[in-house]
């Protein structure tokens, strides 16, 4: 582009090479943010989410359905006046059930994934950064764990103990820290032989300050994308549970249960009391879901637009 | 290969040693002795004591666990004092059922989740490949028993194809031939196992359609059919295999579910009866089996994918 023999423009740093834009430095975390953000889907899911966990906890505030006392002259009343989705056999207002079973199914899913997430880290960390005979012994531990049925031996306790919310939770988290146990374990093996770990090791660093300070931090992408997934199976689990009649017990009903009091009303037509519970459970699930893919699909650096 | 198989082959034997020893510390923690279910409710601590004593159930816990594993070994599961008969028995009358309902679940579920993975992945980003994401999405967020609510709604009370209980025949040539009360129950496991494969299934395949060889392939000029039959589908159908071990523990919860919601009195029905009986003989001996079929599942798929990928088995 010279505009006379044998000299060329000045050079003009404040413009851009032909190469592209230079934006400003980003972090990892602020670029998968980006890419999630961007994600319609999964804006779609965190907003489900963040809907229902308002309904259920803040719902029950403005909305005062009957869900204390029988009323045996309005019971099995289709969606009308005064019940927007109409009440059960024994006379409680279907949508206040729901909001209320939220609470007990939600307050579950994410306490049993926070459980499963901080046993799974740890054991998995530990696992990873020991080596030898101990990982192998302690994946051996993973293995039984992971061949037996779980929701068998979740009914079994349930059954034994009686259902309690921390009971529940306590027993759904201790069979799903198994998953992540191996992907941190994984995580862990490959960042392992990475220079910031030897630095850190030639610095004096302890095992534990290794785990905690190193490995943890970089192994968390994996870790969040399980914890979605983790609290869409709990909420499975739960009303699965509630559903063979081994949930929760009045007035801590959750989803499950008031899918099985309505389920021997499907051939009287009380839909009212069956398809609304089961959208809530499958919206819930749902959202996790697509949360939980567009995490993974936004953390994996391959599939980056730079 | 041989040395992988043996090692494998120990693995599961441990593990298996593993599952048995957890198993049956849980039956000693909550079901520490049937005296109270044998001697009646009213039994008083004496005469409890003496049973105990009697039957061994006052021994040491290592004791108790050799003979639970002598007994295993010769293939004594125990006794259910709940319905009087020793539990294999009540094991022998039921177990074709629920082999019959998960055995056609997943060779319906192999047979269409993989053609069907595979369009989504070939036709990707179009109409057909959104719909079936879509569906499978939204199907796979859903409980089992809500699946099976839906499908007795439509099929059974609102167009009457279908009947809405399973089988209740005697015989299992009867139950493989009354399509009409079995098609809910197949149904319903079916489409839930269908939508966990063919998510993984499609993904496996838009990985492979992106390897090389298939561009390879492609620019030799081999017909498109055949790059499907003959690269695509052998390569995808590798992970498959690992996948269908793993789904064990999900077939049988599945099982359970939908064997309680359409009343089909197999293995899942009775381990709901037994909960209802607490029955807790029954509950353990079955999940030991659930435990042991799901470690020879995944013993199996390994060895199989060693066999199938030749890349494994020159490593």
């Amino acid at each position: 582009m010279a505009t006379q023999a044998g000299s060329l423009p000045p050079l003009d740093v404040t413009r851009a090479p032909e190469g592209g834009e230079i934006g400003p430095v980003q972090s990892g975390w602020r670029l998968a943010f980006r890419e999630f953000s961007q994600n319609r889907l999964a804006v779609t899911g965190l907003g489900i989410l963040a809907f229902f966990v308002l309904f259920s906890f803040v719902g029950p505030l403005f909305y005062h359905g009957n869900i204390l006392t029988s009323d045996l002259l309005s019971t099995n009343l289709p969606p009308g006046a005064g019940h927007p989705l109409g009440t059960s056999n024994q006379g409680y207002d279907e949508l206040g059930l729901i909001m209320n079973g939220g609470q007990a199914a939600l307050e579950v899913g994410f306490f049993a994934a926070a459980i499963a997430i901080v046993v799974g880290s740890l054991f998995g960390a530990i696992s990873g950064l020991l080596g030898g005979l101990v990982d192998a012994s302690l994946m051996r531990v993973v293995d039984v764990f992971l061949s037996i049925p779980g929701l068998f031996i979740v009914l079994i306790v349930a059954v034994r103990y009686g259902a309690s919310v921390l009971s529940l939770s306590l027993i759904i988290g201790g069979f799903s820290w198994l998953v992540p146990a191996r992907l941190i374990r994984g995580e862990v093996l490959s960042l392992r032989e990475r220079d910031f770990v030897s630095a850190a090791r030639v610095a004096g660093s302890t095992q534990w300050r290794l785990v905690r300070r190193h490995l943890l931090p970089n192994a968390l992408g994996v870790v969040i994308v399980n914890v979605t997934f983790q609290v869409a199976d709990a909420i499975l689990i739960i009303a699965s549970l509630g559903f063979l009649g081994f949930g929760l017990h009045w007035p801590h009903q959750d989803w499950g249960d008031l899918l099985s009091n309505g389920v021997g009303y499907l051939q009287d037509g009380y839909w009212w009391q069956i398809y609304p519970v089961g959208a809530c459970i499958v919206l819930v699930v749902m959202a996790c879901n697509l949360v939980g893919d567009a995490l993974r699909d936004s953390l994996d650096v391959r599939l980056r637009r730079r | 290969m041989i040395g992988y198989i043996a090692r494998r082959l120990g693995v599961a034997v441990v593990v298996v040693v593993g599952v048995s020893i957890f198993i049956f510390a849980l039956l000693h923690v909550i079901y520490p002795s049937p005296a109270i279910d044998v001697l009646g409710p009213r039994a008083n601590r004496v005469t409890i004591a003496a049973f105990n004593k009697q039957n061994g159930f006052d021994d040491p816990w290592f004791a108790q666990y050799l003979h639970y594993m002598g007994n295993l070994l010769r293939g004594n599961l125990g006794f259910s004092y709940k319905l009087n008969q020793p539990v294999d028995a009540l094991f022998k009358e039921r177990v074709a059922r629920s082999v019959y309902l998960t055995g056609v679940t997943l060779v319906l579920s192999v047979v269409i989740a993989i053609p069907l993975g595979v369009y989504q992945a070939v036709r990707r980003n179009t109409i057909g490949d959104y719909t079936l994401t879509s569906l499978a999405f939204i199907v796979y967020a859903m409980p089992v028993f809500f699946l099976g609510l839906i499908l007795i709604q439509v099929f059974s009370l609102n167009l009457h194809i279908f009947g809405f209980e399973a089988s209740q025949s005697n015989s299992i040539f009867a139950i493989i031939g009354d399509w009409h009360d079995m098609f809910l129950p197949v149904l319903t496991l079916t489409l839930l196992t269908i939508a966990a494969f063919s998510r993984y299934m499609r993904s496996t395949a838009m990985d492979v359609l992106a390897q090389d060889y298939i561009k390879v392939a492609r620019a030799k000029g081999l017909p498109e059919r055949l790059v499907l039959t003959r690269h695509l589908l052998r390569n995808a159908c590798l992970p498959m295999i690992t996948l269908v071990g793993l789904s064990i523990p999900l077939l049988l919860a599945g099982n359970l579910i939908t064997e309680t919601l359409f009343n089909f009195n197999g293995l899942g029905l009775l381990f709901y009866n037994s909960l209802q009986n607490v029955d807790y003989n029954v509950l353990l001996a079955y999940t030991l089996i659930g435990a042991v079929l799901t470690v020879i599942g995944n013993l199996i798929a390994d060895i199989a994918l060693t066999v199938a990928d030749p890349r494994i088995r020159l490593a």
